[in-house]
């Protein structure tokens, strides 16, 4: 087991390693330079912006120079746009919002998906069912710019009772809207993984034999069904988990959250290498990390998985 | 059953007592803090590093110039950091003499050794200050700034004594107090920069919450990136006895949908910018919070005057006078005025008018070039920048083929490239605009001149260069304003800018703030701002 962790946890590093370099040399694939404004820098300027952080020396410098300074020293060197602010600065006040939505809504999804999920498998094909798995159908259609703003319109400004923007660790009004927002579509996703798991189970033989020997259903379905029923789910959840975190820049965008997302996209807008390669690294980290855990939750909970490795 | 009841009834409380009883804007209105959409984070708030609209807002509230703005009045030159300030006949020679008794905001007195040290930082060459263009008046300011001089005592920026600040000029200024209100002229605290730092370097601490010191009405209180600066009333401010406030906070409202939902949630005392597809609803609904000011900026067609067809002026001539201005400001571009100049409303400055709308002169010119019914004319595309230009564009699109003719496609790319698009030359028309950074009509032509990095037409005339140069040589404010009209009138007859409107800051206000009004250059003093804390009779 242990090794098993130790090589997932190596192969991870050749990933970023790999991920690390495709990013470079697409922040230099990039049409435009950390220093185009609006309003044209002086090219003397330029130059001189330039030499300060050293992007007037050679690739193999330029390429080596971050890669050291993560590794020795951890620091992911200066933001060009916000003018010298250090990016371990810049992700260690977004990173933590980030996490926060993305755990909320994750559990959040959790809490509506499993319980959907099994409910429906239970009552198959029945009004329950149907109702249920359009309203995942829907959700999953939607996408969360559309479904945040309806949100935000109506129970925000119209009902006043959620703010709209912003985002405040200690009031906890302001994470509504945007957890939800965000949870809806992974909510949807699992109801469906989770019923098709639970139904496969149900079929089961030893489902017959548990039935047949007087068991509640209850029982069956929480301790028969469930564990197997989970799998599709749990294979989803490490993946999903890394990607709510990552992909909640609509969700930052439309209720002003100052998370990760955005200074992900105004660094790429504006060719600002450290931030880039900071988010990059941290997010490929996370879905590695997602990944594993993903794999370690359904060796636990499929012993067939575990046969085979 | 009756578990789970209890369970929802104690979820449902939860819920509620998570709803806001008092708007944000409510609670503000009683503390006197001014809630104000600022577009996005500012950058930085060192005021030598930025070039930003946003940075100068939040700025303006932590520094003052030598010369303030007036709540009322663009062409008013109120004293801050100066009492006064006289010239010489000439307009080339400027002494201010500073407030005495003025204070840094922790105590330390503001003096002339200040301003100049602001001054040799900005044009410092290490420090590679992007905007320091803006002190190019100063005499030999270019020339230490490019490393051809190294000792600042030849640039033209003097301290007699702690109050009296001698500035000399390359050339005639009369224009010069206007142009210290903008913030790359603004003081910094040279005792606390140099405590973090050499005056060269560029990434210090020194503007960091709890380090920043300043001379304006107010002093930073906190900056959370992406969610709110705030900054909170300056005791040791010299007119503090004045300012309303006691504070503003700077909100990061990037997206105008969701800045527009805040203030009509009560969030906002203020927007940054209206979407330009909610202005018709707002007129109709909340006429009440809509205002829509004038604004120096001006939008455009730039013309790559290099590329076939677009390098006759008949051609582009006749693009322009196809333009039905005043259609397109009244559709998509609520709010803006029919351009039938470069530049907008600037005080005492008239340009001639010299396009319009006339599609038989159009029409006549495109055939005269050589493009009858735009037959043979080249297929060209219009280039714009991810947002909220499409709409435009879209609709310049439609008049040019329903006019002349002429189908041109349109081509998207991210902000980035755009930009670099337009420096390279590598476009055929695009979309793009200015916005003026003092009263002068300087500050919208000399960018038109052969190798400005912000012409980006390939268009250059000596003709037109020498009228600048005339009115740069001018001692006489009136003769110097005629000499750019002129200049003004040959890039209009040339247009290898197509101007289409005059932009304006369309943005919603709550009736409670008090001494807010229309203001050209959008420079509104936060120490003059007041809100009416009382109740609103229902």
């Amino acid at each position: 087991m242990i090794g098993k962790l130790i090589n997932r946890l190596l192969q991870g590093i050749v990933v970023l390693f790999v991920l690390y370099t495709l990013t470079f040399f697409l922040i230099r694939a990039l049409p435009y330079g950390p220093f185009q404004t609006e309003k044209a820098i002086p090219a003397h300027v330029i130059e001189k912006l330039k030499a300060q952080l050293g992007l007037d020396q050679p690739l193999h410098v330029q390429y080596m120079r971050p890669l050291k300074n993560i590794l020795l020293e951890g620091d992911l060197g200066v933001s060009t746009r916000l003018e010298g602010r250090p990016v371990n600065e810049i992700m260690s006040q977004a990173f933590p919002i980030s996490i926060h939505l993305g755990l909320m809504s994750m559990i959040l999804a959790i809490l509506i998906g499993l319980p959907a999920g099994v409910i429906s498998a239970y009552k198959k094909n029945s009004m329950v069912d149907y109702l249920l798995m359009a309203t995942a159908m829907i959700g999953l259609c939607l996408p969360s710019f559309v479904i945040g703003p309806i949100l935000a319109e109506y129970l925000g400004r119209s009902k006043q009772m959620f703010p709209v923007m912003g985002w405040d660790v200690r009031q906890v009004s302001t994470w509504v809207l945007p957890v939800f927002t965000l949870s809806l579509g992974y909510a949807a996703y699992l109801a469906r993984l989770t019923r098709s798991g639970v139904l496969d189970v149900l079929s089961q033989d030893f489902v017959r034999t548990a039935r047949a020997k007087g068991v509640s259903t209850v029982k069956i379905l929480v301790k028969h069904c469930l564990r197997g029923g989970l799998i599709p789910s749990a294979a989803y959840i490490g993946p999903a988990f890394a990607g709510i975190i990552s992909g909640s820049l609509v969700i930052e965008a439309v209720f002003q959250v100052p998370g990760l997302g955005r200074h992900f996209i105004k660094a790429i807008e504006t060719n600002d290498a450290n931030v880039i390669f900071g988010i990059v690294l941290l997010y490929g980290g996370l879905v590695t990390l997602g990944n594993i855990a993903s794999d370690f939750l359904i060796a636990w909970l499929n012993p067939r998985s575990r046969a085979q490795s | 059953m009756t578990r789970i009841s209890l369970y929802l009834i104690s979820i449902l409380t939860l819920f509620f007592t998570a709803c806001q009883k008092e708007t944000q804007v409510e609670k503000a209105n009683r503390e006197k803090i001014l809630l104000v959409g600022n577009g996005g984070d500012p950058k930085s708030l060192d005021l030598h590093l930025v070039t930003g609209v946003i940075e100068s807002k939040v700025i303006g509230s932590l520094f003052e110039g030598l010369v303030g703005d007036d709540p009322q009045s663009d062409t008013e030159m109120p004293p801050a950091a100066a009492v006064s300030w006289e010239h010489n006949s000439d307009y080339t020679e400027w002494v201010f003499k500073l407030r005495e008794g003025a204070k840094w905001s922790d105590g330390e007195p503001v003096t002339a050794h200040d301003f100049v040290f602001s001054y040799n930082r900005m044009l410092h060459p290490e420090l590679a200050a992007p905007y320091v263009e803006m002190l190019y008046f100063i005499k030999n300011a270019e020339a230490y700034n490019k490393g051809k001089i190294t000792d600042f005592a030849e640039v033209g920026v003097k301290a007699e004594d702690d109050y009296t600040l001698r500035i000399q000029l390359k050339e005639p200024v009369p224009y010069l107090p206007g142009v210290t209100r903008h913030y790359t002229w603004f003081p910094v605290p040279k005792h606390i920069v140099l405590q973090h730092g050499k005056i060269s370097d560029r990434f210090t601490e020194w503007t960091d919450v709890g380090n920043i010191v300043g001379n304006g009405a107010f002093v930073l209180e906190s900056w959370k990136m992406n969610d709110h600066v705030a900054v909170k009333k300056n005791p040791h401010y010299w007119d503090v006895d004045n300012v309303q406030l006691n504070g503003v906070r700077f909100f990061p409202t990037e997206n105008t949908y969701t800045e527009t939902r805040a203030f009509l949630a009560g969030q906002l005392h203020m927007t940054y910018q209206l979407p330009p597809d909610l202005v018709p609803k707002m007129e109709k609904e909340y006429p009440k919070f809509l205002r829509k000011d004038p604004y120096v900026g001006s939008r455009f067609v730039r013309v790559n005057v290099t590329r076939p067809a677009l390098n006759d002026p008949r051609v582009r001539m006749a693009l322009s006078l196809a333009l039905d201005r005043k259609s397109l400001c009244d559709t998509v571009l609520q709010g803006f005025a029919p351009a039938d100049t470069l530049s907008p409303d600037l005080g005492e400055y008239q340009p001639e008018s010299v396009v319009g709308y006339d599609l038989e002169k159009a029409r006549a010119l495109l055939a005269e070039a050589g493009y009858p019914n735009g037959k043979g004319f080249p297929r060209y595309s219009i280039l714009i920048g991810s947002g909220g230009t499409r709409s435009t564009s879209e609709a310049i699109q439609a008049m040019w083929k329903k006019n002349l003719n002429i189908l041109f496609d349109i081509q998207a790319m991210d902000y980035g490239s755009y930009i670099s698009a337009q420096q390279k030359l590598d476009f055929d028309v695009t979309l793009a605009g200015w916005i003026g950074d003092y009263l002068d009509p300087t500050t919208f032509l000399l960018m038109w001149t052969e190798g400005n990095g912000n012409n980006n037409t390939g268009w250059h005339s000596d003709t037109f260069e020498k009228l600048l140069d005339d009115a740069a040589h001018s001692a006489d404010p009136a003769e110097r304003l005629k000499f750019f009209v002129q200049a003004e009138k040959l890039l209009m007859e040339e247009q290898p800018i197509i101007p289409f409107a005059w932009q304006a800051k369309t943005y919603l206000i709550q009736p409670k703030v008090k001494n807010w009004h229309p203001l050209l250059l959008d420079n509104h003093p936060w120490s003059a701002v007041e809100l009416n804390s009382e109740k609103e009779a229902p």
